[in-house]
């Protein structure tokens, strides 16, 4: 079998390059890639944790985080689809407006 | 049902009668403001006659009764209680008598003017405060009444609230007021120290035990004493405090003669007389008292002299007239006092109320040198000034003649300094006529020096003249308690006052009958004296002279008002302009909060560029926060990690 130890760093560093790409990348698409990304990071750690300690609350809390996102995703793209349609553009260096 | 033990209802009637005109007789017509205003004055003196014939009925006994307790904290309880006792018993007549037909002189009088409801609702309101004063079981609800008269007066002294002038005589007597009432309201804490309490009994009971201050001697009761009588000076226009009653009289003329010649200034001989055991325990206060009333009764007479405006001429007799009575007071005749006190609530109110009844006639002309030869014209309101001026200069057997008489009688035989007080009080009686005889001269006799072309003359309204032939009654006949004592018999007012002050000075003997009699007959003369210079110096056809040396010095009345000014008001205001106004409340009180607010600007000015409106450094704050949230969470486990925590 898999150490959990493994699932753990492989979860890391799909967080990890999460964070990087929401950090650094300037397409708004990517960004809500790279937020997808850390969430099923966060999901696969879930999972791991669940099965090594034989308990299923894990996997429940993975399915809440699942529903959440698509909840998310369905917000988010829609917020993404108006921003694109007013600016003309997915950068979203130029959306700057929320400032005094 | 007995009214006395309702006695709230004499107080209670004028306060309704004030809020109700108050809130809403702006909509209503004059007749029925008048009737809420005189019912409730009418009924609240019914109530007082019938309230003083069960008290007398019921024996010489203070009544007293709590009707709830107001303030209680720890041993202290000020209630609001109610006592009516012989001294109360005079108050309460005058008052609601006295207040009584000056209501019904000011439906006349004011029925041309606007602000009408609002008039009557402050008379009322004036007429509650002064019962509670009157009525007031302790110090602190009379004191109540005290200062609510003083808003009374400040209210209507501004009626005419648009003139520069009577909202500026408002305000001065207001402050000037407040002077006294800090000396007032200082006696009663020091009263409350001593004693424990400051209902009337237990201080007098307590004080009445008390060792008597030596004369000279500065102990309690006498500081104490002194307190209450600046608080006296103030509200009764005593020498240094007086300067604000000659400008009060920019009121209406009705509000002259009840609040400040009738009622409300003779509060503080009311105040030295209710504390008469507390006076008596201290006769350095006494002399103090004696010498202040004497020195104002001839000082404010002087000015009196020269005056041209026909109710400035009043104002200053009142000044002195109240002088009379602290110099009575102040000799220990208390009951002498209270007796001027009547007798010049009615003869003065009668003069005030003529003197409105000339203004009105003259057509709102108030200088007597522009009036003269109106005795023709307007004969009942001549002929009460008349009986007035004859009631306040002495002459038998008017009223004056023997409260005024008591109260020489009384100075004479006091025993420090009573010649010198008995011969100012008698200088000041001719100046009295002089200047009363004068005013008479003037207006209504001699040459007419108004345009008969714009100044209609003509008698005022039954509900003016009513009230004067009233009062010229009161004055004629207020005095004939004494009456029996010119002729060895008893002064049945000062019998009816002794269950009070304790028994009346020892009158009896046939030196001291023969002595009064003498003493008489010298103030007469000296009234005559008076009379006769006045009338032979305003001869027919006197004219407005030119003001020189003594005489403009009296004209600008010793100018006392320029001396507070250079002295007090100029530094005062000099000292809140430069110092209060431009250092400490522009500079420390607005540097203060204005630098607050500096400072949160300066903050949030540098602080606000963390809000770019960039989504990707909003990413950099949320991923940067969570890392130091983690390191805080992970210190104690990536400390030795780090650090080599492995020994």
């Amino acid at each position: 079998m898999v150490p959990t130890n493994y699932y753990l760093i492989l979860s890391a560093i799909l967080f990890g390059l999460g964070v990087l790409a929401f950090v650094f990348k300037r397409n708004v698409i990517t960004i809500f890639m790279a937020i997808e990304l850390m969430l099923n990071a966060v999901n696969l750690a879930f999972v791991a944790f669940s099965r090594a300690m034989g308990k299923s609350d894990g996997e429940v809390f993975v399915l809440f985080v699942i529903i959440v996102a698509a909840a998310e995703a369905a917000v988010g793209l829609g917020i993404i689809i108006l921003t694109a349609r007013n600016r003309r553009s997915l950068n979203v260096e130029r959306v700057d407006l929320l400032k005094l | 049902m007995p009214i006395l033990e309702y006695l709230w209802i004499i107080p209670l009637l004028p306060l309704l009668g004030s809020a109700i005109n108050g809130l809403f007789g702006a909509k209503w017509s004059k007749a029925v403001v008048n009737s809420v205003a005189l019912g409730s004055t009418g009924v609240s003196f019914l109530c007082a006659v019938e309230a003083v014939r069960e008290f007398l009925a019921g024996g010489s006994q203070p009544f007293r009764k709590e009707f709830f307790d107001w303030i209680v904290a720890g041993n202290f309880r000020a209630g609001f209680d109610l006592q009516l006792d012989q001294l109360t018993v005079v108050m309460l007549l005058v008052v609601t008598g006295v207040g009584f037909l000056i209501h019904i002189y000011s439906t006349g009088y004011m029925a041309h003017e606007g602000g009408y409801y609002r008039f009557f609702s402050y008379l009322n309101l004036f007429m509650f405060f002064m019962l509670i004063l009157v009525l007031a079981a302790n110090y602190v609800l009379l004191f109540v009444g005290w200062e609510g008269v003083g808003l009374c007066s400040y209210l209507l002294i501004g009626f005419y609230f648009l003139k520069q002038s009577a909202a500026d005589a408002g305000k001065k007597a207001f402050i000037v007021n407040r002077i006294g009432d800090f000396g007032f309201m200082l006696g009663m804490f020091l009263l409350f120290r001593s004693f424990g309490s400051l209902d009337f009994q237990t201080v007098f009971s307590k004080a009445a035990t008390w060792q008597p201050d030596a004369m000279g001697q500065f102990g309690t009761m006498t500081i104490a004493c002194i307190l209450l009588f600046v608080g006296a000076t103030g509200k009764s226009a005593q020498l240094p405090l007086y300067v604000w009653l000659p400008d009060a009289m920019e009121g209406p003329t009705p509000v002259s003669a009840l609040i400040h010649a009738a009622t409300m200034v003779t509060a503080g001989v009311y105040v030295v007389a209710r504390s008469h055991v507390l006076f008596s325990h201290a006769p350095t206060a006494m002399y103090i008292v004696a010498i202040v009333g004497c020195a104002t009764a001839f000082f404010a007479a002087t000015i009196g002299l020269v005056q041209s405006d026909i109710k400035k001429v009043l104002a200053y007799s009142t000044v002195s007239q109240l002088g009379y009575m602290f110099l009575a007071c102040g000799v220990g005749a208390f009951g002498a006092g209270i007796f001027h006190l009547m007798t010049h609530a009615f003869f003065k109110a009668l003069l005030f109320l003529s003197a409105g009844s000339v203004i009105h006639a003259m057509g709102g002309e108030q200088d007597m040198w522009h009036m003269g030869g109106l005795s023709k014209k307007i004969k009942v309101t001549y002929w009460c000034m008349l009986f007035g001026t004859i009631a306040i200069a002495g002459f038998p057997p008017f009223a004056a003649f023997f409260s005024k008489d008591s109260i020489l009688f009384a100075a004479y035989n006091s025993e420090s300094g009573g010649k010198v007080l008995y011969g100012v009080g008698l200088l000041a009686a001719v100046l009295t006529s002089f200047y009363m005889f004068r005013l008479i001269r003037l207006t209504f006799y001699g040459e007419k020096r108004y345009d008969e072309h714009h100044v209609h003359v003509h008698e005022s309204p039954s509900s003016m003249t009513g009230p004067l032939i009233i009062l010229s009654i009161l004055s004629l006949t207020g005095g004939w308690f004494a009456l029996p004592a010119l002729f060895g018999g008893k002064d049945y007012f000062a019998e009816f006052l002794s269950p009070v002050f304790g028994a009346a000075e020892a009158g009896g003997g046939e030196a001291a009958q023969s002595l009064e009699r003498i003493l008489s007959i010298v103030a007469v003369v000296a009234a005559t004296a008076g009379l006769l210079v006045a009338w032979r110096m305003y001869a027919k056809n006197v004219k407005r002279g030119t003001s020189e040396g003594v005489h403009k010095l009296l004209y600008n009345k010793y100018y006392m008002d320029e001396l507070y000014a250079a002295a007090i008001v100029r530094p005062l205001m000099w000292l809140s302009r430069n110092v209060l106004w431009k250092v400490v409340d522009a500079g420390m009180i607005d540097g203060t909060v204005n630098g607050v607010a500096d400072a949160a600007a300066a903050v949030g000015d540098t602080v606000r560029h963390t809000q770019s409106g960039n989504t990707r450094s909003y990413a950099v704050w949320v991923v940067i926060g969570a890392i130091v949230v983690l390191g805080i969470v992970f210190w104690p486990i990536l400390h030795p990690a780090l650090f080599g925590g492995v020994r």
